[in-house]
């Protein structure tokens, strides 16, 4: 099989839409998880750039940052769940705009 | 294709109302760029793309969201003037950017499948170059463990409350 070439370009536009996307739905949404959602989607964006310029320049320490930021994203999933909940448990409520107050 | 999977899927996360939808799209996402991992030669990356993301923390997500019983997002009305500015400068800025990108670097091509991105390469590299801040790592998830603990438990058991 003929191996086949996918310009850089082309995936460096792909991950450029995923954290646009990202940033959009961090802006635009209203529910705290989807916002949070939409931060796992820009980092999936930037890891997309990393493993393509890694391809692209062959170093394979592209592929280690990817994985460092994986490992980073799963600490912050886990601690933002958790303030999610104690949040939610305090206020009953998921919508950010009546979050606005630190202390009840 | 997979990036017109990733592309669909980042759409429908914002247009879906319903938090787990959103999260259901987010997980074709990231299935999506495993398989763009695995055409790039990152069969280490993929693997854990699948297996961290898609599996650990969308299932963490999705935990959450049936736990606190998440419902319909009420929308609120954005201010007009940063739909009348934003959306025309997004779109210049996104045209600009992917004109400079397409115009800059559109003769080199990664090809598919050739990196040697072989799982016992990427070890030697981690666990040589990189030992110092992988053993941070593990601090890290660490004190991450233990703050979701205590952030996740009752209030009343919470240590170091007196009210």
């Amino acid at each position: 099989m003929v191996p086949s070439y996918v310009p850089l370009s082309y995936y460096l536009l792909l991950s450029g839409f995923l954290f646009a996307c990202g940033v959009v739905g961090f802006l635009i949404k209203r529910n705290i998880i989807t916002i949070f959602m939409s931060i796992e989607l820009m980092l999936n964006g930037v890891n997309l750039s990393f493993v393509a310029f890694a391809a692209h320049w062959h170093a394979l320490a592209g592929q280690v940052f990817v994985f460092f930021v994986m490992v980073v994203a799963a600490a912050e999933a886990a601690v933002g769940l958790a303030i999610i909940i104690s949040v939610y448990r305090t206020r009953e409520t998921l919508n950010v705009d009546q979050v606005n107050l630190l202390k009840l | 294709m997979f990036g017109s999977v990733c592309v669909g899927g980042a759409i429908n996360l914002l247009a879906q109302r319903h938090p787990i939808n959103s999260a259901l799209s987010l997980i074709a996402v990231m299935a999506a760029l495993a398989g763009e991992y695995l055409l790039l030669g990152a069969e280490f990356v993929a693997a854990v793309q699948v297996i961290v993301y898609a599996g650990a923390i969308m299932v963490l997500f999705v935990f959450v969201i049936m736990l606190l019983n998440a419902g319909e997002e009420e929308q609120t009305k954005g201010s007009r003037v940063a739909v009348l500015l934003g959306v025309p400068g997004m779109l210049t800025g996104g045209l600009l950017i992917g004109w400079v990108v397409l115009r800059h670097s559109g003769t080199e091509s990664v090809p598919i499948g050739a990196l040697p991105g072989h799982p016992t390469d990427i070890a030697q590299l981690l666990f040589h170059d990189f030992l110092l801040p992988f053993e941070v790592t593990s601090v890290l998830i660490l004190i991450a463990i233990m703050g979701a603990v205590v952030l996740a438990s009752k209030p009343e058991a919470a240590p170091g409350r007196f009210d």
